[in-house]
């Protein structure tokens, strides 16, 4: 029996590095310092897995999985690889290169979270620290459209809530919570004050907020359903404290405004920076989006939604993401890494992918791998590899590998170079 | 590999004394040698062409999370420089956030072999140095952040130059740094609060320690580590009118350090354009090149780069936060602002040098008076501070200004006659030869980073070779326009003895090699400072020590320089 510690949790973007997993003859047997989500995820692992690479449902040898994955992907015309938000980034370096040889379109789940996230950063900026500033320094914490409670279970206890640092030495009593959501959520009791607002009311009550940072004075009794005292209130407070944070979440970036709802949120957190110190970032879900933005940003100039056809990348989101591509019926092929768009995608895009050849690597039996030409079971990284993930602030750390994979079975990244290797061939016989 | 003979050209080697003189330069095992089987060689014809060492730029923002943010807020910016896949390339896009793999090749199309990524956040690390594995043919090294890192402040505070010295040492080793490189000294730990420091004497909040004081801590420690390169300094006040002031004073501090053994240096002061605006305001605002030039003749503990600015669209990215703040102020351009616990900052923001902006037109001034009235080129370096002052790919416009009055003076005829009137370029006359640009690009900035093999071409050194098809014996400063094009486009670039750019297009893209300073300190030192780590990190990082330092994963192609610490202790 071998006790890991200090060993990275790969299912959310909190990226929490101080788990404990027992293992014995290959095998978890226990974990501590996990939350409920990851410690189903670890106890579960080895269920529901992909046993062989298949090929039209049939089960082949890896290298002939490999030679069909080359075929369909050398011989399209539009191919798509998407997903990568969920595997470490060796794998997504290999994913972009792949379509770039091939030249596709490379998407990852951004596009379909946090992509206005980025549109607004690309917009106006933004301000953002990693989490042990807040953890550190933070006397108001603000969370926007987000429900850490059921998504990041373990935010509040390490970086957000609870935890004593530098110059909070009084933990939760030190800090002043405030959720903002469209629902009462478990945040309500959690928090000290709780704004319930009218479904799509974001824009309207940040950009109150902003005018009563900057002392305008507002003239509506209520905003967004919001009394105007309690927003005066609010922004009174918000340029009193030492260090603020508002986190937010899809409750901002998928209601109706999306990315000038977080335009709006940038521009309050600019204004409040001529007050005190105030920041703004956002709760990302998949572990390692912000790698796969990272590395697609390095490699390409671009985050997400990157067009190489031309031979040079392009970018454009709504024309080249995923969905999008997919649901114009453009794609004509598509390499699926780690995601399952055929159950998450709206009917048309889920409907396109069912009608193209899809190669597919993943670990577990999904709607994606049951619609997929091509199927190849992969190591999970963090669990069966190592490798590169960017936690949610952008803190790049090393995942660990506590068990080793099945006999035969391989890292996303190796399966990929193998396909490079073999487009590269069927390209070059040419 | 075959052997290499880079035969007839006119070579530029200032280490070695060599200026202009026709000779072989011949290469095996990547390494240049005294002779060769002549018969194996493949032969290089440079006849009629200059020959230099390849370029070693020493300070440069290709890698890791700011130049990553500035890329990822520009879709603006690559769109007017996209760039196609061949071959043996991977496509990408250029202009003022390159992508990692077009600022390789576009280095080495320029003839530059070595490049220093100038600022590395330590939480950051792996980033940094996945981003160089992303980065080809150039060797490189990154210099880690510390002038704003908890722990540097807590044991000036204490005065423990013991501590301070094995954190600087572990440091190194846990980022994989190579030199201790300071932004803003205290500034940037009082932007977490929202505010900054105004000068040396101010204090920073809760430590109560001043950027004097950190500095010279730094440079000393740094010394008597003995370190390769010296502290390297973004001062603080940078960009606000009147700050040579500062700058001058900041040089002061550190003039009765002892320098390590074998180099005069105890500091070297960064894109010193930005810190020499006299003055009061940016109505009013002046060259103050001309005194920092004065002070920096009169002591020879002072280089510097001087981060010159180029009339273009940039974006500007530095780890100083409060900076950018003001920045994003004065332009009302888009900010980001990005602050790493315990550690450090950054911020980015978008900016465009107008050559009909008073301002601008002094800072274009500015950098050539410091490049222009320093004598000695070994202390003076040329650099645009990458993207900051201007893409690195002006370099060869920069070269023309230095080599040509005309060019300069048709520049300024181009632009806001403050720079006529408020600086002291218009009587400028020195023009640099072609040795002293081999000077101020390659052969001082490696011999001030401690990098033996690079910068020079005598036995023993990296088989790094630039020719550029210009020649100097039939070459007037009048004939600028041609020294431009031929520096923008090498004939040859050879790295490690490989042909890697041929007639200015890439023809290789091997990997290149990360270069670290392993320092070496008295273990009791070492399990004392780990102590005193683990405690804090337990209680106030959010990543754990064990998974902090970089792994050796992250640097595939490595070279450690060794550097015995305990000798000073
Ligand atoms: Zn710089």
């Amino acid at each position: 029996m071998t006790v890991i510690r200090d060993v990275v949790c790969p299912f959310c973007g909190c990226l929490c590095d101080d788990l404990e997993v027992t293992v014995e003859g290959n095998k978890i047997v226990k974990t501590r310092n996990t939350c409920a989500i990851s410690s189903a995820k670890y106890m579960h692992h080895e269920e529901n897995r992909i046993t062989a690479p298949s090929v039209d449902g049939r089960e082949v040898p890896l290298d002939e999985a490999v030679e069909a994955a080359a075929e369909i992907l050398a011989s399209a015309r539009r191919p798509l690889v998407y997903g990568l938000s969920s595997t470490e980034c060796g794998a997504i370096a290999k994913a972009v290169e792949l379509a770039e040889l091939v030249g596709g379109v490379v998407d990852n789940t951004a596009s379909v979270c946090h992509g206005p996230t980025i549109l607004a950063l690309q917009a106006v900026g933004e301000s953002k620290c990693t989490l042990g500033e807040v953890k550190n320094r933070a006397d108001l914490v603000i969370f926007w459209g987000c429900n850490p409670t059921e998504a990041h279970l373990r935010h509040l206890i390490r970086y957000s809530g609870m935890p004593k640092g530098l110059y909070t030495p009084e933990g939760r009593k030190g800090r002043y919570i405030v959720a903002v959501d469209v629902r009462e959520t478990r945040m309500k009791r959690l928090a000290d004050q709780f704004l319930k607002i009218e479904p799509n009311g974001d824009f309207e009550l940040l950009s109150a907020l902003r005018a009563a940072v900057r002392e305008v004075k507002v003239q509506a009794e209520t905003v967004a359903g919001v009394p105007r005292e309690q927003i005066e209130a609010l922004a009174e407070r918000m340029k009193r404290v030492k260090m603020g944070v508002i986190f937010f979440g899809l409750g901002l970036t998928q209601s109706d405004g999306r990315h000038m709802n977080i335009d709006a949120a940038v521009g309050l957190v600019a204004d409040l920076n001529h007050h005190t110190k105030f920041v703004l970032t956002p709760m990302r879900g998949h572990y390692n989006v912000a790698g796969a933005n990272t590395v697609t940003a390095w490699q390409t100039g671009y985050p997400y939604a990157v067009d190489f056809s031309r031979g040079y990348p392009r970018y454009n989101p709504g024309e080249y993401t995923a969905v999008d591509l997919l649901a114009r019926g453009e794609a004509d092929a598509a390499l699926i890494v780690a995601s399952d768009p055929a159950a998450h995608f709206p009917a048309d895009a889920a409907r396109h992918l069912a009608r193209i050849p899809v190669v597919t690597l993943d670990q577990k039996v999904n709607m994606t791998t049951m619609l997929s030409k091509v199927v190849i079971p992969v190591a999970t990284a963090g669990v069966e590899a190592e490798g590169t993930a960017y936690r949610m602030d952008g803190v790049p750390i090393r995942l660990r590998k506590v068990v080793e994979p099945s006999d035969g079975v391989l890292p996303d990244a190796e399966v990929l170079q193998m396909i490079i290797d073999r487009v590269r061939a069927l390209k070059e016989g040419a | 590999m075959r052997s290499l003979i880079v035969k007839g050209g006119y070579v530029y080697d200032p280490l070695n004394g060599v200026d202009g003189e026709r000779m072989d330069i011949l290469i095996s095992g990547g390494k240049v040698v005294e002779e060769l089987d002549e018969r194996e060689a493949k032969v290089v014809d440079a006849s009629g062409m200059v020959v230099m060492p390849g370029g070693v730029d020493l300070h440069s923002h290709i890698a890791g999370s700011k130049i990553n943010i500035g890329r990822v807020l520009r879709p603006e910016d690559h769109r007017k420089d996209p760039v196609p896949r061949t071959r043996l390339t991977r496509s990408g896009v250029g202009y003022s956030c390159p992508s990692t793999f077009v600022a390789g090749y576009r280095y080495a199309q320029l003839g530059y072999t070595s490049v220093m990524e100038a600022a590395m956040p330590p939480l950051g690390a792996r980033h940094v140095h996945e981003e160089l594995n992303d980065t080809p043919i150039l060797d490189r090294t990154a210099f880690t952040l510390f002038g704003n890192n908890y722990f540097t402040l807590k044991y000036v505070k204490a005065g423990d130059m013991g501590m301070l010295k094995a954190f600087i040492a572990w440091l190194l080793r846990a980022t994989r740094g190579y030199a201790v490189k300071i932004v803003n000294p205290g500034g940037v730990e009082n932007w977490k609060w929202g505010r900054n420091v105004g000068g040396l004497d101010d204090l920073v909040y809760n430590f109560e320690v001043s950027p004097r004081q950190i500095i010279t801590s730094l440079a000393r420690a740094n010394e008597e580590l003995g370190l390769p390169h010296t502290i390297h300094l973004h001062c603080n006040n940078l960009g606000v009118p009147g700050n040579y002031e500062t700058t001058i004073d900041t040089m002061e501090a550190v003039r009765d350090i002892k320098p390590r053994e074998g180099r005069r240096a105890t500091v070297h002061i960064v894109h010193c354009q930005f810190n020499a605006l006299d003055g009061d305001n940016w109505m009013n605002v002046r060259s103050g090149a001309a005194k920092i030039a004065r002070y920096v003749n009169a002591h020879s503990h002072v280089t510097l780069d001087i981060g010159q600015a180029i009339f273009t669209d940039t974006t500007t990215m530095t780890g100083d936060g409060p900076w950018q703040f003001r920045l994003h102020n004065l332009t009302g351009n888009k900010w980001v602002n990005s602050d790493v616990e315990m550690e450090a900052g950054a911020g980015v923001v978008p900016y465009t040098f107008r050559k009909n902006n008073p301002a601008n037109a002094i800072q274009w001034a500015i950098g050539l008076e410091l490049a222009l009235l320093i004598y000695d080129p070994w202390r003076v370096y040329m650099t645009t501070d990458h993207p900051n002052g201007g893409p690195f790919t002006f370099y060869p416009k920069v070269i023309s200004w230095l080599m040509s009055r005309k060019a300069r003076t048709e520049t300024m005829l181009e632009i806001h006659k403050a720079c006529m009137r408020r600086t002291t370029l218009a009587g400028i006359y020195r023009e640099y030869d072609f040795g002293e640009i081999a000077t101020v690009t390659r052969a001082a900035t490696a011999k001030a980073l401690g990098l033996k093999d690079k910068g020079h071409l005598g036995p023993g050194a990296d088989g790094d070779v630039s020719v550029y098809d210009i020649d100097p014996t039939d070459w007037r400063p009048s004939m600028y326009r041609q020294v431009e094009k031929a520096f923008s486009r090498a004939a040859y670039t050879i790295k490690g003895g490989e042909i890697v750019v041929k007639d200015g297009e890439v023809v290789a893209a091997p990997p290149g090699t990360t270069i670290w300073a392993d320092v070496k300190i008295p273990e009791d030192a070492e399990e004392e400072l780990m102590r005193d780590l683990e405690a804090d990190f337990r209680s106030y990082y959010t990543i754990s020590l064990a998974n902090y330092p970089v792994q050796d994963e992250y640097l595939p192609v490595q070279e450690r320089v060794a550097v015995d610490g305990r000798r000073g202790w």
